[in-house]
């Protein structure tokens, strides 16, 4: 502490001119980031819910407005099991996957390659592409109907293990399962090259030095291999999390809403609100709802990783 | 190492980044590279109007303009998607933003009275409908539904009708069924067509207003036309047992749909009853020129059509309009443009191509098929009522609520539930 008192008396010429570099970013980001964040903030709790503006104080209104509401609920859900399924499956699939590719097989590259590619599209055109794969009278079903199994996918109504909540069968989503599917095959990728950058770090000789003391391959990735991987797998959860929090272009492509809202989620409800129906408020609100669950991710995260530096 | 690690996740982060911002620019689809167009000189002509028939109908339109009007430039700045909610977006930002297009696309009725007009941002044209004698060439039901204590504020270039059931006419023939007038028999035909083995109604909801436009075709058959515009105007609750005898039908209608209709948009849904999977389907007459000009289908040979049941005496109507915002450089050459639309000459230009007839009641029926004759025959000698699904009946906030209570009726069928989030919304008809 001692030490930067001193250091912040006297700033070389180099900071100076580092600081000047900074400091139109910095007021474009606290403009454009932070105060549209803060605007958004101000107007989900006015009451802007017709198309002229009207800042007047409504206090939480809206917020109780939405959480009473069947269709926000339903997101809210949506969005639990989706970001459940969809960070559990990239994560073991991409790790699996690592794991394969690691074992030094001829045409690595090419498999290496074959499971990023999916990642280069955009949500928009994996949306449209799976929509028609697992569209029930389409797609995979024409295959699948061999063997006299005809999942209904996206359209499937059924909640598994449901009660009521609220106003809403709370329970899984069946329809949301098509969804998970198609964004685990877009993002999988990318959890497969941080763990093979991850796999790459870890040096031989410790493996090599289990091995002498009797470990079995089984152990050593129990033991050496996995706990090492976690800063990886801590980075792949939080930037997994904050895709899925906020999937918008995926579902709005692919499936839309879906009969009684099963695929329906917060980005797609914002979208509609607001622009559709005017209701500008409602989709600050949603906005501002969207951000704080991210934030729950990513703030603690930040917060582990400035300690991790000093 | 670490060092390393912190770059990869740097290039990640670069790498999910710059996929997200590629996703909301390429949705957007914005064909509008404006910024001057506001210039003396241009009109800048705002839709989404970029299907296969409505596009070449908005290029023809433009072409004869500038072919008359050598010293204005028209730029066709239309946004596509999402049956308009894309376009819709765009729009309100840029009225918000004090950006307003020279003039663009607004269903005629609420969407353009309860928005525009309300946050006063539309000029009145009562002067051009008095120089140009519109007056009684467009008829008074339409006038009206343009209009706000009679200020007229657009100008109607288009009209479809929403109350029309498509069936395939081999189907009907093959079971023996004939065109049903009344529920009772429309029901008949349904249960017979079902132990046929065909689906009776085809729906693609996977946009909600299908279904809802369903649903006001009931309300209008059970309510009749007076009571169903008073339903709009608040001065029948939704707790009306007429509207819940229409809730009650309207779900035994979806009893008869077909199974995966969630997948499905309105499209797809009129193939099922292109191929003969389904018998038929209600929709707005746009689903003609699909049947005809991307099917090719021959109007009552292959494919007819009938009023839904009980609404034989009205027409269900949804009109594209254009109207003048306020706060543009060129009022002048837009009221020009605006002339022309309203005009014989461009009415009957556009419309044939976009498969709808013309909001004027003198144009040349010559230019029309077969099922545009008919409708334009209807046009003037029934009456004229706002769709709620195209948002002429009401608010497009109502709206918005309505199509979520239909979504959510369409799968629980609950009929207590759908009336009180009805009455819920009401109030912000």
């Amino acid at each position: 502490m001692a030490m930067a008192k001193q250091q912040k008396k006297k700033i070389s010429k180099d900071q100076w001119t580092a600081i000047a570099f900074l400091v139109p970013s910095i007021i474009l980001i606290l403009v454009f980031v932070y105060g549209f964040i803060g605007w958004t903030g101000w107007v989900s709790l006015s009451n802007y819910n017709t198309i002229v503006p009207d800042f007047s104080f409504a206090g939480l209104k809206n917020y109780i407005y939405l959480f009473n509401d069947f269709r926000f609920q339903a997101d809210l859900r949506n969005t639990l099991f989706f970001t459940i399924f969809f960070i559990g499956l990239v994560i073991v699939t991409g790790l699996v996957l690592s794991i394969l590719i690691e074992q030094k097989l001829k045409g690595e590259s090419i498999f290496r390659n074959i499971f990023l590619f999916p990642m280069a599209l955009s949500f928009v055109v994996t949306g449209v592409v799976w929509q028609w794969l697992l569209n029930p009278s389409t797609g995979f079903n024409k295959f699948l109907s061999v063997f006299g199994i005809e999942p209904k996918w996206y359209t499937d109504t059924n909640i598994l293990a449901g009660f009521q909540w609220g106003s809403i069968e709370f329970g899984v989503p069946v329809a949301i399962i098509a969804v998970v599917i198609a964004a685990v095959w877009q993002m999988t990728g990318f959890s497969l090259a941080m763990y093979l950058a991850g796999l790459r770090g870890i040096p031989d000789e410790m493996r090599e030095a289990a091995r002498m003391d009797g470990a079995s391959e089984f152990q050593i990735y129990r033991k050496i291999v996995l706990p090492m991987l976690m800063p990886i797998t801590m980075s792949v959860v939080i930037i997994m999390a904050h895709i899925s929090l906020k999937i918008f272009d995926l579902v709005y492509a692919m499936t839309g809403s879906g009969a009684n809202f099963v695929t329906d989620v917060p980005g797609v409800y914002m979208f509609e609100t607001t622009f559709k129906g005017n209701y500008y408020a409602n989709g600050a609100a949603i906005a501002i709802i969207m951000l704080l669950a991210v934030a729950v991710f990513i703030v603690p995260y930040l917060w582990s990783s400035r300690k991790g530096d000093a | 190492m670490k060092k390393l690690y912190g770059l990869f996740i740097l290039f990640a982060l670069m790498l999910v980044i710059s996929a997200c911002s590629d996703d909301s620019s390429g949705s957007g689809d914005s064909k509008d590279d404006s910024g001057e167009s506001k210039d003396t000189g241009e009109v800048e002509i705002f839709s989404w109007w970029t299907g296969a028939g409505e596009e070449d109908g908005l290029l023809a339109l433009i072409d004869l303009f500038e072919k008359e009007h050598d010293d204005i430039k028209v730029e066709n700045a239309a946004v596509s998607g999402g049956a308009g909610t894309n376009a819709k977006a765009v729009l309100a930002t840029r009225m918000q933003g004090n950006d307003p297009p020279s003039t663009f696309q607004v269903h005629g009725g609420d969407e353009l009275n309860k928005s525009w007009v309300a946050a006063d941002k539309m000029e009145p044209l009562n002067d051009l409908y008095g120089e140009n004698d519109w007056m009684d060439k467009f008829p008074q039901d339409l006038i009206d539904m343009v209009s706000v204590d009679d200020e007229i504020y657009s100008v109607p270039v288009d009209i479809h009708r929403g109350n029309v059931m498509f069936y395939n006419k081999k189907v009907f023939e093959d079971n023996d069924i004939d065109i049903p007038k009344t529920f009772d028999e429309f029901f008949a035909a349904a249960d017979k067509l079902q132990d046929a083995g065909i689906v009776p109604i085809a729906l693609g909801d996977k946009e909600a207003w299908t279904a809802t436009q369903i649903f006001e075709n009931v309300l209008l058959g059970v309510l009749g036309p007076d009571d169903y515009i008073k339903l709009f105007d608040g001065e029948i609750d939704f707790d009306d047992e007429r509207v819940v005898e229409a809730a009650e039908k309207f779900g035994k209608m979806l009893d008869y749909i077909d199974e995966d209709h969630a997948s499905r948009n309105w499209q797809d849904s009129a193939q099922l009853v292109a191929n003969g999977d389904a018998a038929m389907i209600n929709m707005g007459d746009w689903a003609k020129g699909y049947f005809s000009n991307d099917l090719d289908l021959e109007t009552n040979v292959d494919f007819g059509y009938f009023t839904m049941p009980e609404t034989e005496d009205d027409f269900t109507i949804i009109t594209d309009t254009f109207g003048l915002p306020k706060g543009i450089d060129n009022p002048d050459e837009v009221k020009e443009f605006l002339t022309f639309l309203g005009s014989t000459e461009a009415q009957d230009t556009f419309n044939p191509l976009k498969g709808s007839i013309p909001a004027r009641v003198d144009a040349d029926e010559s230019e029309y098929d077969e099922y545009g004759t008919d409708a334009m025959e209807d046009f003037k000698n029934t009456r004229l009522v706002p769709s709620l699904a195209h948002g002429s009946a009401a608010s497009e906030g109502f709206l918005t609520k309505a199509d979520q209570a239909v979504n959510i009726f369409v799968t629980q069928k609950d009929v207590d539930n759908f009336i009180s989030a009805l009455q819920n919304a009401a109030p912000e008809m």
